[in-house]
């Protein structure tokens, strides 16, 4: 080395920048730090040493350095750079090197960016190194973190060392496999040839591995699961002896062998036997042994108890043992140990629904679950009861039920709520039961009580005819005592509108009838639509019911003069209703008994979830105030939407364009108005539903904010139709926060020389999407391509599949209709993916 | 298994083993919740419970906590075992261990992890096993350190054969 000259400079440099400090110091000193501020500066000031050494490509400190630079990392600081200096300590030849190197990898690289594609290169030089701790290295690296172009890449050496003799690689190679397995499940083929004698290995590390990589290729592919149903036999042997042997010290844990091993054998005996008499008949007598004699006094025990369990459960086991199983679980539930009691809950809710008598005999351990004080069992608890509700038990554990409501956490009140709903609504044995359940729910969880079921309760309500008195007495007590619930206030003042004239009346025969006149029951209504507590959408349904009262009560003038007050609301809905109403007042007053009778009563199509209501009442309303006056005024605002017909996989029928969502009010009028239009389903403006098509519900796509969550995607545009001169493109873009709905504008062009006017278009989806079209831009398409309608729509695809749509375009060009229908069915693969 | 966390108490983090790909945004979150769920749970709950689509079992040692995340075909109660099992593994190796052995070597609590799970499975059911493999890793790398001191780099293979003596020896010892 000269004197002069670079090298010598730098290593004068080296020589005079001291060492950078050791892992143990860096931690004590970043230790003694009192605050967060000194904290953050200590690391920023090691970061920066660390980094220029880094620069200086120093190979004796790398290791070190990577070393405090995990530290710092799992501290929570950015460790980013350290990247490609893990991969050199992986290039290494030293052991200490490869080992924090290796770490460093699994920490700090992301199978999402390139770089950890750099490391395949190197495992797999190390995988076929001539230490096995270094191979162990390696698979462990890849059996963690390795991505699918990885596990490709490498799948060959991982089959390799499958079928080595060393019981080390050959473990580490089982779980290495299953991993590779998961991430490309083509690749499992390959695997097959190795796994004929891993069953017969005597060492409990290969032979666990081996259960599980069997388990893997078994759940995942039933060609497998047919081919390794012989291993039965074998695999009950292996448990026969792990139960039968004397004590082990290796493997015993309170007196079990190997417990580990023992609870995965019962799992993959469970997927062998499942739906299998042979295979299930054979492990019969090893699952009763199991079953009877497995120590109980400790967790372990109970681990493989558990297991055994659901494996009995799931297999075609003899009814003895099923009731063994059973058993065993209610034994559990009465356990001292909450883990115990929990799993106990856990399992019986998987079997309540093939073994419901069995587990019937435990409802009162079940139901005693529920005032347990550790969370996780009452919701367990919860969920259970609500399983086990049944004809004969619902009075009973309703009562429970509704206690449970009333004193638990508020985390539960919503799903107990809805869960009471249900319950009542399958079971109830009486009307009076039912609006008593739910006047109870109402009343003490009614703040937690899901939006849709408002109109559920208002269709109960209304088809309950003879309760309807007593129904609206009840809710108008429950009024006076608090208005702050607003489901509760909303039913309730829908029901005031309603049957306000008996509650004048007073002709409830379920109880008490209570005397009130005309004027307390419109202070009521008033005071809710002052209250500060009340909501918009609570305020439009009282002046709906005080505005309905004009035509049951006498005191017509003072709700002309309330409805007018609110004709100057700062609240657009409300303003809108008030000035309607008094525009019926004043020009419509002859129609408004006829608009305001009683409501009919709803039919229900579904028993879950939000019901198709059919106005099976044709009473003549004039389709012209009809525009203005939706009967079904308390409704939420988008069940109009609700109406609206999606269409089968090859109906050709189209989408009904969606009213613009600041007009609910009016959607009403317009569906009818649309089913006017359709040519293809005829011509009556019918106020039913086309019977030829199911009805779809679109849901919720109304709700979210139209323009402002659109997030571009960089989804390529595509041409849909061209032709006669119309030319229509899709753009799209992708709909934050839900990723499944596309947006798509068209453009539609119009390069002929004359314009295109009444330009109609419509759109069908098949039955597992959800369309939603917005209204377009015009309906005139400018001649020579001056000019171009946009409309935009909303595709919901929940299961990813091919986007397909048929489109129908009407306009009337140099005075002629035109007609077209097209199928659109180049859609690029990201605008559905 | 999902993911494997370590946390002290006061909400630092002492260990964080990932069996799932996630981005680093991703892992802070889940951690963050991780902590806010378990630190607040009162001192006799049941050790279980139901984190989005994952069984959450934790328990603590001491200072630390545990904390596992299960996807739903996995045994909780056996899955309170597996922790257990790593802790005696840690305690064999430190002897005694306490939270400081973990935090001063962090390196070495994440080899022994990796000898005892692979992919979120459980990789060696043998005490013995884990902790001899430990060892002869251990004295694979000190041998390399103290021949490269008095011979310079070697190649690979003399280390390993040499190790592989000088382990039996201690073995046998």
């Amino acid at each position: 080395m000269s004197v002069d000259g670079p090298s010598y400079f730098l290593a004068s440099l080296r020589r005079r920048m001291p060492a950078p400090i050791r892992l143990r110091e860096l931690i004590r000193t970043i230790r003694t730090a009192r605050t967060q501020a000194e904290e953050r500066e200590m690391i920023q000031k090691e970061c920066a040493a660390i980094r220029s050494s880094f620069r200086e490509e120093d190979n004796t400190y790398r290791c070190r350095n990577v070393a405090k630079l995990l530290y710092m990392h799992m501290l929570g600081y950015p460790a980013h750079f350290g990247q490609l200096e893990c991969l050199k300590l992986i290039a290494s030849q030293k052991f200490t090197d490869k080992r924090i190197g290796y770490l460093g990898a699994m920490l700090l690289l992301d199978e999402r960016q390139d770089v950890h594609l750099l490391m395949t290169n190197c495992i797999k030089n190390d995988l076929n190194h001539s230490t096995q701790y270094v191979q162990g290295l390696a698979l462990c690296t890849l059996g963690c973190m390795g991505s699918s172009e990885m596990c490709r890449d490498l799948a060959g050496e991982v089959e390799k060392l499958l079928k080595t003799s060393n019981s080390y690689l050959r473990k580490k190679a089982a779980l290495c496999a299953v991993h590779v397995i998961r991430k490309v499940p083509e690749l499992m083929e390959m695997f097959l040839p190795a796994t004929k004698n891993l069953l017969s290995e005597k060492n409990h590390g290969v032979l666990h591995t081996s259960v599980v990589l069997l388990t893997e290729m078994c759940e995942r592919s039933p060609d497998m699961l047919a081919h390794f149903r012989k291993l039965v036999p074998q695999l009950v042997r292996i448990l026969k002896n792990l139960i039968m042997s004397g004590y082990s010290p290796e493997h015993d844990v309170s007196g079990i062998s190997d417990p580990f091993l023992q609870v995965r054998i019962l799992r993959l005996l469970r997927i062998l036997g499942k739906s299998d008499d042979d295979s299930s008949e054979a492990m019969n007598d090893i699952l009763a042994q199991v079953a009877t004699n497995t120590e109980t006094s400790k967790n372990v025990g109970n681990a493989i108890l558990y297991e055994t369990v659901l494996t009995i459960m799931d297999i075609k086991s003899e009814s003895g043992l099923r009731v063994l199983a059973i058993n065993i679980l209610g034994r559990f539930l009465l356990n001292n140990d909450k883990n115990i009691r929990y799993v106990a809950l856990t399992s019986l809710l998987k079997t309540v629904q093939t073994d419901h008598n069995a587990v019937q005999r435990h409802r009162s351990t079940i139901v005693d679950c529920l005032k347990d004080l550790d969370v996780s069992i009452k919701r367990r608890a919860m969920e259970l009861s609500f399983a086990l509700v049944n004809g004969n038990n619902v009075r009973g554990m309703m009562k429970e039920l509704l206690y449970f409501l009333d004193s638990c956490d508020p985390e539960f009140k919503a799903d107990c709520a809805s869960g009471v709903f249900l319950a009542a609504e399958k079971y109830a044995p009486s009307k009076r039961w039912h609006i008593d359940t739910v006047m109870r729910v109402l009343t003490t969880a009614g703040s937690y009580v899901r939006d849709d079921s408002v109109p559920n309760l208002i269709q109960l309500i209304t088809n309950s005819v003879e309760m309807h008195a007593y129904t609206v007495q009840r809710l108008y007590k429950a009024l006076l005592d608090d208005i702050s619930q607003q489901p509760l206030v909303q039913v309730a003042s829908w029901c005031i509108g309603e049957y306000g004239d008996l509650l004048l009346s007073g002709q409830c025969e379920e109880e008490e009838p209570i005397q009130v006149t005309e004027d307390e029951v419109l202070d009521v209504l008033e005071g809710l639509l002052a209250s500060n507590l009340s909501t918009p959408v609570t305020r439009g349904y009282s002046l709906t019911a005080i505005m309905k009262l004009s035509t049951r009560f006498s005191s017509v003038n003072r709700i002309k003069k309330v409805v007018s007050v609110y004709g100057s609301s700062i609240d657009v809905e409300l303003q809108q209703r008030a000035v309607e109403y008094n525009a019926l007042f004043k020009k419509y007053d002859h129609m408004r008994p006829a608009l305001l009778e009683r409501m009919p009563i709803m039919e229900k199509t579904a028993t879950n979830g939000p019901s198709e209501i059919v106005q099976t009442n044709g009473e003549a309303e004039p389709s012209a105030v009809e525009a203005k006056h939706p009967p079904p005024v308390a409704q939420p605002a988008n069940q109009a939407n609700d109406l609206l017909d999606l269409l089968g996989g090859n109906d050709v029928v189209p989408v009904i364009q969606t009213s613009m969502p600041t007009k609910p009010a009016s959607a009403g009028g317009e569906l009818l108005d649309l089913l006017g239009d359709l040519s293809l389903s005829g011509p009556a403006p019918a106020p039913s539903v086309p019977s030829s098509q199911p009805p779809f519900l679109l849901d919720g796509l109304s709700s979210q904010p139209l323009f402002n969550d659109i997030a571009p995607a960089g989804i390529p545009p595509m041409i849909a139709y061209n032709k006669n001169g119309l030319k229509i493109d899709f753009t799209f873009e992708r709909a934050n926060p839900n990723p499944n709905v596309a947006v798509i504008t068209i453009h539609a062009t119009n390069s002929t020389e004359s314009e295109m006017t009444e330009f109609v278009f419509q759109a069908a989806v098949p039955k597992t999407f959800q369309l939603q079209l917005l209204s377009p831009s015009s309906n005139v398409v400018p001649a020579l391509n001056q000019g171009s309608v946009t409309q935009v729509i909303r595709v919901l695809n929940p299961q990813k599949q091919q986007l397909r749509m048929r489109i129908k375009l009407t306009y009337t060009h140099k005075g002629s209709p035109v007609q077209d229908l097209s199928e659109v069915n180049n859609f690029p693969p990201q605008s559905w993916q | 298994m999902r993911f494997l966390l370590l946390f002290s108490r006061q909400g630092k983090m002492r260990l964080q083993k990932w069996f799932m790909p996630l981005t680093e945004r991703e892992k802070k979150k889940v951690m963050r919740d991780m902590m806010m769920l378990v630190l607040a749970r009162p001192p006799r709950s049941s050790n279980f419970l139901q984190w989005r689509d994952l069984k959450i079992v934790y328990k603590r040692y001491a200072s630390l906590y545990f904390c596992a995340a299960l996807e739903e075909h996995d045994n909780e109660l056996l899955a309170l075992e597996v922790l257990h099992r790593y802790v005696e593994l840690l305690d064999k190796y430190f002897g005694n261990v306490c939270e400081l052995d973990i935090i001063f070597n962090f390196e070495k609590a994440y080899f022994i992890l990796d000898e005892f799970l692979m992919g979120g499975e459980v990789l060696e059911t043998s005490k013995i096993a884990v902790g001899v493999s430990m060892e002869e890793a251990d004295t694979l790398q000190e041998v390399q350190y103290k021949l490269s001191k008095t011979f310079g780099h070697w190649s690979f293979s003399h280390y390993s054969r040499s190790c592989c003596v000088i382990s039996r020896r201690w073995r046998s010892t």
